[in-house]
């Protein structure tokens, strides 16, 4: 009888479980769903805006820039920084055994553009810029205000969510640019200091081992966590409800979701690259 | 204000005809059918959770019907193309009840929005227009202020002041004296009938203060669980013979003209109950 309850319990919080794990797969495929639906009308305002008499705004779109991009230069310059003498201690360190360090530039090089540059940036304006979307989006919501723009005539999507997407796909690369300048100088500098060769030299060094390629390997992915961050952002904010304790839930699960799809992504992209 | 018989002959700027709304499942609006006539306030009245809100969100078509039909402006809103539709959205103003005013623009281009997407006026022509406005709800000179600067009754007059500034044919407001003292409330009814008076504008007003609702109303739209319970001028509502009526309407009286003592007295009578009255009488 007892062994038979246990075994019965067992089954039922099984069960429940599954369920649990199914309810929150269909949620899961439901806002991506929600995610491509609001990618795909913001592509039509985009486009169909100034014939619907609804043209997406030059100023929104700057004003977003300069909020996306400006206030994250010097963040983005000291992580960036750091990660670069990180791999030239590294690389140093591991090609020492082999009494190879001056192959340490074409570790540092690869690294920095391809991999660490976009990685570090998008993680940095997901926490910072695609936190604040979902914030501002979801106090939008609980204060009426994107009922009141949407009874004014105002599309939210071409008001709010075009004019943050515009500017994320333009500011992210931009920054992973900015991010490959600072990460690649920074290892040179201790790549000179350590092993003796001029900056120069080093520099020549980065520009003969670097193809297009490489940077438009990195600056791609740039544009796809640009979406992936704008996106969840708004998606998150969107569901807000229940108060400000709502909008605190939901700008931490954009941040989470962000950096996660991120990390994801990056690894397809990986994946997909080396065997193609 | 306008005799029942003179509005009944205007024509209709709002008409619903068995609107029936869901959220989920629960039925929230059980075929509601009603009118608005040219240059009337109707007031729309009922206890908490009767669907008052819901019911002025398929108005502005924020929500999906299940069925039923919504006429604005002589025009079926389920036959308009988007272009249409957002021309007609251009003829209707709305106040919300929190004024829903974006936090990150001054109180100024909050009022100038409407006119900054949907007009090619230059600057200087929308700035007169939002200082005239402002002027309408008396709120000049703070055009600078961003709303977080606002006191609540200057929140709701900045929105009605935005809601009109394309110069509506329809206005809403959603619970306008909700959370503002009795003299700002009053104000606010005030204006609500210079609008009508001065612009001539049809104005539809959801609340559940029934002073405001005599004091300001054409004819009112009494809802009761999603159904209309009676619909008709300020005099029949308040004489009509039906008990449920009277009970919604009354009991909102009852506490409104409750005196203070009176009050106190309940609350501590609740509150402390007979160790408290026991208290009180130890010399
Ligand atoms: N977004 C929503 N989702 C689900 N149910 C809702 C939603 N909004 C309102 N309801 C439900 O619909 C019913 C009618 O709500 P509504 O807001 O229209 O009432 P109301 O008459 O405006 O009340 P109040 O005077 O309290 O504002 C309520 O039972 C409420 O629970
Ligand atoms: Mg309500």
């Amino acid at each position: 009888m007892a062994a038979d309850g246990t075994a019965r319990n067992t089954i039922h919080g099984l069960r429940r479980r599954v369920e649990s794990l199914g309810r929150k797969t269909v949620a899961g495929v439901e806002e991506l769903g929600h995610g491509g639906t609001l990618f795909g009308e913001s592509l039509f305002w985009l486009i169909m805006g100034p014939r619907r008499r609804q043209p997406v705004r030059l100023d929104a779109v700057v004003a977003q820039m300069v909020e996306v991009g400006i206030g994250a230069v010097p963040i983005v310059a000291v992580l960036t920084a750091t990660i670069g003498v990180m791999l030239a201690i590294q690389g140093i360190y591991t090609l020492r055994t082999f009494g190879a360090e001056s192959q340490v530039t074409l570790g540092i090089a690869y690294s920095m553009v391809r991999e660490f540059s976009p990685l570090i940036t998008g993680i940095l304006i997901a926490g910072r810029s695609g936190s604040a979307l979902a914030a501002r989006i979801g106090i939008m919501k609980i204060n009426q205000e994107i009922d009141a723009l949407r009874v004014m005539g105002i599309e939210p999507v071409r008001f709010l969510v075009v004019p943050a997407l515009v500017a994320m796909v333009v500011m992210l690369p931009a920054l992973t640019l900015f991010g490959d300048l600072i990460g690649l100088l920074a290892a040179g500098i201790y790549v000179s200091a350590d092993l003796g060769i001029s900056l120069s030299a080093y520099a020549d060094n980065i520009i003969n081992i670097l193809s297009p390629n490489d940077l438009w390997h990195g600056l791609g992915k740039s544009v796809i966590f640009a979406i992936l961050i704008t996106l969840i952002g708004v998606v998150n904010g969107a569901a807000v409800s229940g108060g400000a304790e709502g909008v605190g839930r939901y700008t931490t699960r954009a941040v989470v979701h962000a950096i996660s799809a991120i990390v994801v992504t990056d690894m397809l992209f990986a994946f997909v690259v080396t065997r193609g | 204000m306008a005799k029942p018989t003179d509005l009944l002959s205007r024509p209709k700027v709002i008409e619903v005809t068995d609107l029936v709304a869901h959220y989920g499942d629960r039925m929230i609006l059980r075929g509601v059918t009603m009118d608005v006539r040219e240059g009337e306030i109707m007031v729309i009245m009922g206890g908490s959770g009767s669907g008052k809100s819901t019911l002025l969100r398929h108005l502005l078509s924020l929500e999906a019907k299940t069925s039923g039909r919504v006429r604005l402006l002589d025009q079926d809103i389920d036959d308009l193309s988007p272009v249409a539709f957002q021309e007609l959205r251009k003829k209707m103003g709305v106040a919300f009840q929190s004024g829903a005013l974006f936090s990150s623009m001054t109180v100024g281009e909050n009022i100038m929005l409407p006119l900054h997407e949907h007009t090619r006026l230059d600057r200087s022509t929308m700035e007169i227009m939002v200082r005239m406005k402002m002027e309408v709800v008396s709120l000049a000179g703070f055009e600078n202020l961003m709303p977080s600067e606002l006191s609540g009754g200057m929140i709701k007059r900045a929105a009605v002041a935005r809601a009109i500034v394309m110069d509506p044919r329809l206005l809403f407001f959603d619970e306008p004296s909700a959370g503002l003292d009795p003299v700002v409330a009053s104000a606010l009814d005030d204006l609500i009938l210079k609008l009508r008076d001065a612009m001539g504008m049809s104005i539809v007003v959801v609340t559940h203060e029934l002073e405001s609702a005599f004091k300001i109303a054409d004819r009112i739209t009494v809802l009761d669980h999603g159904d209309i319970l009676f619909l008709g001028s300020v005099e029949e509502v308040r004489d009509h013979p039906s008990e449920r009526i009277q009970n919604l309407l009354n009991r909102r009286t009852e506490e409104e003209v409750l005196d203070p003592d009176e009050y106190l007295r309940r609350l501590t009578g609740m509150n402390v109950g007979d160790g408290g009255a026991r208290a009180g009488n130890v010399p």
